[in-house]
């Protein structure tokens, strides 16, 4: 063995003490695997998840080499496409347009797998098949549509029947004429004839992409530029690997808050591995330093209480592993594949084990347990052998100041770390900032267990019970801070989430109260390339009952090729008095003369940099169309990035006038149930079935459980810290009390009652569980502002106000004394239930 | 030619402080024959104990030099006195200091494991010394299934087992009986003799001091030979 640890002598201390204790290694092993577990499930749901998403994302894209996409759901000129065809190296072009779609004969706001939602391509099979052949059939005609077997399932329909499907505010009637073999199982597609697609859903002389086929020795580097440079400002070049990128980023912050999150549980559980082996450790010293004047050397003895944490590692990480299957595959048939996040849509991803990520996260839970041991194997090592040999280890000197050094040193990194920027668009520093701050509270717990109970342990009169247990707190604080850490480090975590979350449903909640002022809203479903053209706003805004309306038109906008598109919203916006429908976040700049200004969400600021009086280009009416940025306001719905813009400005830069939304007041007396139907009547046919109406409380309550739901998962991994840092309190409270059998029969030889050391394990347990909590409270507020500052504007680019969650917190300080005191007075109980002799050799 | 042995022990002009300051000794001389048996006696707190830590090498003198079967503890740095104290010498502790968890076997057997024996030689070896100390064939017991006076025999069993050149004994009855310490000590010397090792035997105890070779009374001005 290396280091010079005699591989028999290591073999027999760790299995001796395994055998004769094992409740504290299946414990320890279990925070290990849970942590293990909770981060392999994760990873492994996002990565089935996220190659689901993938392979959908190949069915509608075909494979090919290189896209052209349209920067807006308009689509770009057809006169691109032979243009781009002309360009040296491209063997093979295909155009295509490409619709979002619903079935006429299923409601627009159901809901599953049943929806009937496909995407709608039309192409020219001719040069389809020469560039994405996946994407060709059985030949049809111009009225017949190929299916893909998940559009069927959405549908509801069997080949050779009749479906309606209703695009860009158009419907039309088809025959399916076969199923498309080439797609995913799980991406609904639905493939016409382009010359179809284009006449029967407005379409004409538009198209959505190009698909290329590279020729055979093209420079793709060559092709790319040449291709960029003869693009029009509304359209992008994209490839496989951008599109990749564009998949990842969607849902990439989400994933990995996640994963950080399982990593807290493992840290958590990290902790109680610290506990179980520091207290191994003092209980174990005059063992040790039998060793040590045995013969075993200083670096031997430290290398094998590693070795005791890294196995503890490897039996939990191996039941973690497990553990972490079985959970993967519960989480998939309940949650879905985004675990209740929204980002993939209903598709149900295929879970299978995957030995690389399997290594890492065991690897990981290795590492914790090894570093979590690395504090009690150095006190081991470094002490003095003749000294150990005759104490109990517990000789500490109550005069001897606690260092303060190292925590603050520690605290002090980890605000530093949470000023830095992040890295590859992920607060990673932040989470480091979260994990530094974490060890510096926990660090600085025995001078901060003698600076609160300083006070308390001089005053005079108070019970034996009492004065007993503080003067034992307040002169062996190492040990009190061995019981501290799992209180603090589960009372912290869990405190810093419930803040950041309380203040982000209170911010949402805020939020949708601002920008829903309006008495209805209606959104017109798949009316991103048309909508309510100015003859239907005139019929809309006529309907009796109506005091005032404002509509909104909503265009996806794809500013970049490797990140999701951003949406622009042209609404009534006075520019004078932006404020009045947009919830502004900082000050508006002026606007100088003659630009067209925009506000920009917080987003759009962290991702492009748009920050007020910049200048940004958008492509919108065909046109690269430079505007000026006056101002940012907050958005919660589009972590990607939104646009405010002035109605009018929109019409003059673009020409479209139709509108997608409106926001509607009703006239004093007129209730929503009397307008809606009305409403609904002035609609135009053709869009009457797209109609969506809203009520602002409904939204608010669709939004906000929609918050729930997304967070549930997170509630879940919070619990589960919390619990593994509660059997943490249990486990040290239980081992120390055990280990202090001959104290508790001294105290019974001069006179002090059994009942009265009851009364002082359990004044011992609540004066730790007060100050575990207060300063697990009191560190968790300080995490929460990394959450809320850093990590949250870091990941999703919004930001929100603190709230403190005071009734929580007066509840959670309740609950963790009266369970550490209610643990502490168990685990007594047990102590001084049976003869010294017994108590000595007993396990809990 | 005749080549003579070292001594196994040799200590010339010890001094020593406690971490106050106060002198424990001072020009402190001692040399113990490869197999002669000496007793130190003297007051509680006079520094017998610290005497032992110093000849182990677990603790550093602050005048003087020490050699263990001619090797000089002087210089020597914690891993390399760790290794002369595995090799040279034995222990026998007042408290015993048997693993629990260990059996007894595996207890004896420490010493020869640590020092990368194989396991099965050194079990064998260790069931050897066993029987030798009165317990053949308990090898496979645990320390929780014996008594007082057999656990000390398993300690004597362990500081013999790699037959070292010294073993130190620091207050071997004190926990016992007056009969069990008899027979104890008789055993420890018997053992001792016939492996060929020296032994300083701390003790409170004139019984024990009665089988040594020598009696020393230890005094702030030195060793000095106890007066009848």
């Amino acid at each position: 063995m290396t280091a010079g640890v005699p591989v028999t002598a290591a073999r027999w201390m760790l299995f001796g003490e395994w055998r004769a204790h094992p409740a504290r290694v299946v414990t320890a092993a279990l925070a290990i695997a849970i942590g293990v577990a909770l981060g392999f499930a994760v990873h492994l749901v996002n990565a089935s998840a996220l190659a689901s998403f993938d392979r959908a994302l190949s069915s509608v894209n075909g494979a090919a080499d290189l896209q052209v996409r349209a920067a807006t759901p308009t689509g770009f000129a057809e006169r691109l496409y032979p243009r781009i065809a002309r360009v040296p190296g491209v063997a093979g072009i295909s155009p295509v347009v490409e619709l979002p779609a619903r079935a006429a004969h299923i409601a627009p706001d159901a809901t599953g797998p049943g929806r009937g939602r496909v995407t709608l391509i039309g192409l020219d099979p001719l040069r389809a098949a020469a560039v994405t052949p996946s994407l060709i059939g059985p030949p049809g005609g111009e009225d017949s549509v190929l299916l893909s077997r998940a559009a069927l399932a959405a549908l509801g329909r069997r080949p050779r029947q009749s479906v309606t499907l209703v695009a860009a505010g158009r419907s039309h009637a088809f025959t399916i004429a076969g199923v498309l073999s080439g797609a995913g199982d799980d991406q609904a597609i639905a493939v016409i004839d382009i010359a179809a697609a284009q006449w029967r859903f407005g379409q004409l002389g538009r198209l959505q992409r190009l698909d290329i086929r590279l020729g055979a020795g093209a420079d793709p580097a060559a092709v790319r530029r040449a291709i960029t440079a003869a693009l029009p400002a509304d359209a992008i070049l994209t490839t496989p690997d951008a599109d990749a990128q564009r998949t990842d980023s969607l849902s990439r912050a989400y994933r990995v808050n996640l994963e950080m999150l399982a990593m807290v549980a493992l840290l958590t559980g990290g902790f109680l591995v610290y506990s179980a082996q520091s207290l191994s450790v003092a209980r174990r010293g005059p063992q040790f330093a039998l060793l040590r004047v045995l013969g075993l050397p200083r670096r031997a003895l430290l290398v094998q209480i590693l070795v005791e944490g890294a196995a503890l590692g490897l039996v939990g990480s191996l039941l973690g592993i497990a553990l972490g299957q079985a959970l993967a595959d519960l989480a998939v048939t309940r949650l879905g594949g985004d675990l209740g996040g929204g980002y993939f849509g209903a598709a149900t991803p295929q879970l299978a084990f995957a030995p690389g990520p399997a290594a890492v996260f065991a690897g990981i839970g290795i590492i914790v347990a090894m570093v979590s041991s690395l504090v009690p194997a150095r006190a081991a090592a470094a002490a003095a052998p003749a000294v150990a040999l005759k104490t109990s280890g517990d000789l500490g000197d109550p005069r001897r100041a606690a260092r303060l050094w190292p925590g603050l040193a520690l605290l002090s990194t980890g605000g530093l770390a949470a000023l830095a920027p992040p890295i590859a668009g992920l607060p990673l520093l932040g989470y480091a900032a979260m994990a530094l701050l974490l060890a510096g509270g926990v660090a600085i717990m025995p001078a901060l267990v003698r600076l609160l109970l300083g006070p308390l342990h001089r005053l005079p009169g108070l019970p034996p019970a009492i004065d007993l247990a503080l003067k034992r707190l307040w002169g062996a604080p190492q040990q009190a801070a061995v019981a501290l850490c799992g209180i603090v480090a589960s009372t912290s975590l869990m405190v810093a989430m419930a803040v950041m979350v309380a203040s982000f449903r209170g911010s949402v909640d805020d939020w949708l109260v601002a920008i829903l002022p309006s008495d209805i809203y209606l959104h017109l479903e798949g009316a991103e390339g048309g909508g309510l053209d100015p003859a239907a706003q005139a019929r809309l805004a006529a309907t009796p009952g109506i005091a005032s309306i404002a509509f909104v038109r909503q265009v996806p906008l794809r500013l970049s090729a490797d990140r999701p598109a951003v949406q622009l919203t042209a609404q009534p916006i006075d520019p004078a008095a932006p404020g009045r429908r947009l919830l502004l976040v900082g000050p508006s700049v002026p606007v100088p003369a003659g630009a067209t200004a925009v506000w920009v969400s917080e987003a759009m600021v962290w991702l492009y940099d748009a920050r007020p009086g910049t200048r940004l280009v958008l492509p919108i009416g065909g046109r690269a169309q430079p505007v000026f940025v006056a101002g940012v306001w907050r958005d919660y719905a589009r972590q990607f990035g939104a646009i405010a813009i002035a109605d009018s400005d929109y019409v003059r830069l673009t020409g479209d006038a139709g509108k997608s939304e409106a926001a509607i007041d009703a006239r004093p007396g007129i209730g929503a149930d009397r307008l809606i139907p009305a409403l609904r009547r002035a609609l135009p046919p053709g869009l009457a079935g797209q109609a969506l109406f809203g009520q602002p409380r409904q939204l608010r309550t669709m939004a906000l459980s929609i918050f729930d739901r997304s967070f549930a998962i997170t509630y879940a991994l919070e619990a589960i810290a919390i619990i593994i840092g509660l059997v943490g309190v249990a486990a040290t409270f239980s081992a120390q009390t055990l280990a202090r059998t001959r104290e508790f029969g001294m105290l019974r030889h001069i006179g002090v009652r059994r009942r009265q050391i009851g009364a002082m394990l359990a004044a011992e347990g609540a004066l730790l569980g007060l100050v575990g909590g207060v300063a697990g409270l009191a560190l968790g507020v300080v995490m929460s502002q990394v959450l809320i500052h850093v990590v949250n504007p870091q990941s999703f680019h919004w930001t929100m106000d603190t709230r403190l969650p005071w009734g929580l917190f007066a509840a959670l300080l309740t609950a963790l004394v009266a369970a550490a005191a209610g643990t502490a007075l168990l685990a007594g109980r047990r102590a001084l239930s049976g003869d010294a002799v017994r108590a000595v050799r007993e396990d809990w | 030619m005749l080549v003579p042995l070292s001594p196994a022990l040799s200590v010339t002009g010890l001094a020593k402080a406690v971490p106050g300051g106060r002198l424990l000794f001072q020009g402190l001389d001692l040399a113990v024959a490869p197999g002669e048996i000496i007793a130190i006696m003297g007051e509680s707190g006079i520094g017998k104990s610290t005497l032992l830590n110093l000849i182990a090498g677990l603790d550093r003198p602050d005048a003087g030099t020490i050699a263990i079967a001619g090797d000089a503890l002087a210089g020597l740095d914690d891993d390399a006195a760790t290794r002369l104290r595995r090799d040279r010498l034995g222990f026998v502790f007042q408290a015993f200091h048997i693993l629990p968890h260990l059996t007894l076997a595996q207890n004896i057997a420490l010493p020869l494991v640590l020092a990368h024996k194989p396991a099965g030689d050194a079990l064998t070896a260790a069931e050897a010394v066993l029987a030798k100390v009165g317990l053949p064939g308990r090898g496979g017991d645990y320390p929780a299934q014996v008594s007082g006076g057999e656990l000390q025999r398993i300690a004597i069993a362990r500081a013999l087992v790699h037959r070292p050149a010294l073993i130190l004994a620091d207050e071997p009855t004190g926990n016992l009986d007056p009969d069990t310490a008899d027979r104890i000590l008789a055993l420890l010397l018997a053992e001792a003799r016939a492996s060929g090792a020296a032994a300083v035997i701390v003790t409170h105890s004139d019984r024990a001091a009665a089988i040594a070779d020598r009696v020393l009374v230890l005094t702030a001005a030195g060793l000095v030979p106890r007066t009848a």
